[in-house]
């Protein structure tokens, strides 16, 4: 690792060739040596499991007598058929999460970046801490805030706010735990942090004086935000949404825990077809139709917001 | 300025007091009341670990007591599983830190051929849910007849891992001034010299900060994990399970002395930091 740029004894001079003048032989190999062993662990144990799966989830056979490649593609429609309620439940969970992720987590970005002054650093111990706590044991707590009979759930009753999500088939009777809103809660806090801290990050980078510049001329706050903060921030509101879109899409412990069956999201099915039902061409074939669907959605969101320099 | 001063809506210029400090500060107070969201579980299972559950659940609080902050470790396997946990995110930081800072600098630093398929493969790990890499890794493990167990995840932790350190690492990289290096070479430095004074030090807060979220991912996964253990139970694993079985309230104590003692750790590294910088 130390000597990563330049092998002692390399004619150099002066300034580093970067990519400007073509260096010597030996030189031109480093990249390739300081490559080859992150990338050998990658391609091993990431890019070929995926082929793997891919070859799996058309194989036949059973636990005893062993699964072999029969190009059976009809479990993609089995799988599809069964469990599409499943599928579409993941996209809205994690859709309506990430949409709540960037309202609560935009004014806290904003905080720390513009208005904290010197509790910016607290605030920032503040939202990275509970991470330190691990999730599960974070997600388990809901259990106990949501619980039925609890001071929520009594201020949510007495608010009438449950009559609002009952409406909007969020909530069913008097509870929270269990239904749709609780998993929802349990994704947006458990991804929260996701969002913050690459919001934070943009929303840190942006020079005060464009505030001054547009104050100068003129712009309200709200035109402010709108014409300058806002759009300065985009990086941050793009890399945020997908950290946040992407695991919450597939996460199955908020439903688990927090959910009763009828919010089982697609990550459950993954689950319990591969650890527990043993049926692997199932599960690998309804991984690979969560991985096609997500990555799909993610390249198009990718190029409409017009920020490639992420990947 | 006048012509603005007309366009100003004149109701907007003198509301009520509270009115107005409500306005100004709203941005404020929403960002505080996520704040609270984002803590309001710590809270909670800090104060429940002061609980002496009637039951097997450790869900609704009944009175206080101490017991288990005197026996953290007084239910079967818990810490075992931590320190299990413990010795495999080192391991995975160590591992992943080293591999991921070296296809930093290389990326950084290099124009090379597949530079963008490269840069892809680093991407994909973070683009995927995580669901579907653990299946697909525990696929090939049962395929290869590998066991499950402590080398499976470090392997599985690694590769998640990687990929977040190479981002980290080098964006910090990317964004030095090459002429810091030119001036340590015009200097007479070596480049041995030149890499060990100037480029690393530049170099480490990426380096940190990579290593730091390994650590905490790799020591709180629980997806990877779940699918690569085998019968192998680490502290999320074990959490899980009590989760089906009975929560002790030990789980509390382990989870809120951990949170207790990395504000700790934080605020005393700003404390210290902020007396250098007086000094």
């Amino acid at each position: 690792m130390t000597a990563t740029e330049a092998p002692p004894g390399a004619p150099a001079p002066k300034a580093e060739p970067l990519a400007v003048r073509t260096p010597p032989a030996r030189k031109r190999l480093v990249p390739y040596w300081l490559l080859l062993p992150g990338l050998l662990w990658l391609l091993v144990f990431f890019a070929a499991p995926l082929v793997y799966q891919a070859s799996t989830s058309i194989q036949t056979g059973s636990l005893e007598e062993g699964f072999k490649v029969t190009w059976h593609l009809a479990t993609y429609w089995d799988a599809l058929g069964a469990y599409w309620p499943q599928f579409v439940r993941s996209v809205s969970y994690a859709a309506v999460a990430t949409v709540l992720c960037l309202l609560l987590g935009y004014p806290l970005a904003y905080l720390i970046a513009f208005k904290a002054g010197r509790w910016r650093n607290l605030v920032m111990i503040l939202v990275i801490a509970p991470f330190f706590t691990s999730f599960l044991i974070r997600t388990l707590a809901w259990k106990t805030i949501l619980a039925d009979g609890g001071p929520v759930v009594g201020a949510l009753n007495a608010l009438h706010v449950l009559d609002v999500t009952n409406w909007l088939g969020l909530t069913e009777g008097h509870r929270v735990l269990a239904t749709p809103l609780a998993v929802v809660c349990g994704l947006t806090y458990n991804f929260l942090p996701f969002m913050v801290l690459p919001l934070y990050t943009s929303l840190e980078r942006i020079d005060p004086r464009l505030h001054e510049a547009a104050g100068d001329l003129y712009a309200r706050p709200r035109t402010t935000f709108r014409r300058v903060t806002f759009p300065l921030s985009m990086p941050g509101v793009v890399a945020g949404t997908l950290l946040t879109f992407i695991p919450a899409a597939g996460d199955y412990i908020n439903a688990e825990l927090l959910g009763s069956t009828d919010q089982k999201m697609i990550g459950n099915v993954i689950q319990s077809q591969f650890l527990r039902v043993l049926d692997y061409p199932t599960a690998a074939a309804l991984s690979f139709i969560l991985m096609a669907a997500i990555l799909t959605m993610v390249t198009l969101y990718i190029r409409k917001s017009g920020t490639e320099d992420l990947v | 300025m006048a012509v603005r001063d007309t366009t100003a809506p004149p109701a907007a210029r003198a509301p009520h007091r509270g009115l107005r400090w409500l306005r100004r500060h709203l941005v404020t107070l929403a960002g505080l009341a996520t704040l609270g969201y984002l803590i309001l579980p710590n809270v909670v299972v800090l104060v429940f670990s002061f609980n002496k559950p009637n039951g097997r659940f450790n869900y609704s609080w009944q009175r206080f007591s101490l017991d288990a902050w005197r026996d953290p470790c007084g239910v079967a396997d818990l810490c075992g599983s931590l320190g299990l946990s413990l010795r495999i995110a080192v391991w995975a930081t160590l591992g992943a830190t080293v591999l991921g800072t070296m296809i930093a600098f290389a990326l950084a630093r290099y124009r090379f051929r597949a530079r963008s398929s490269v840069n892809t493969l680093i991407f994909l790990p973070m683009a995927m849910p995580e669901v579907v890499m653990a299946a697909s890794l525990a696929t090939l493990f049962l395929n290869m007849g590998i066991q499950f167990g402590f080398w499976t995840i470090l392997i599985a932790h690694i590769m998640f891992c990687l990929s977040f350190v190479v981002t980290a690492v080098k964006a910090r990289v990317m964004s030095m001034d090459p002429r810091l290096e030119q001036a340590a070479q015009d200097l007479y430095a070596s480049p041995v010299q030149t890499f060990l004074r100037v480029t690393l030090p530049i170099a480490a807060p990426g380096i940190a900060s990579g290593a730091l979220l390994s650590f905490a991912l790799s020591f709180d996964d629980f997806i990877i994990t779940n699918f690569n253990a085998g019968s192998t139970v680490t502290f999320p694993m074990f959490v899980w399970g009590s989760a089906q079985r009975g929560t002790p309230v030990q789980i509390n104590v382990i989870g809120s002395a951990m949170f207790l003692i990395a504000v700790l750790c934080v605020v005393a590294g700003q404390l210290a930091g902020a007396r250098r910088k007086r000094s």
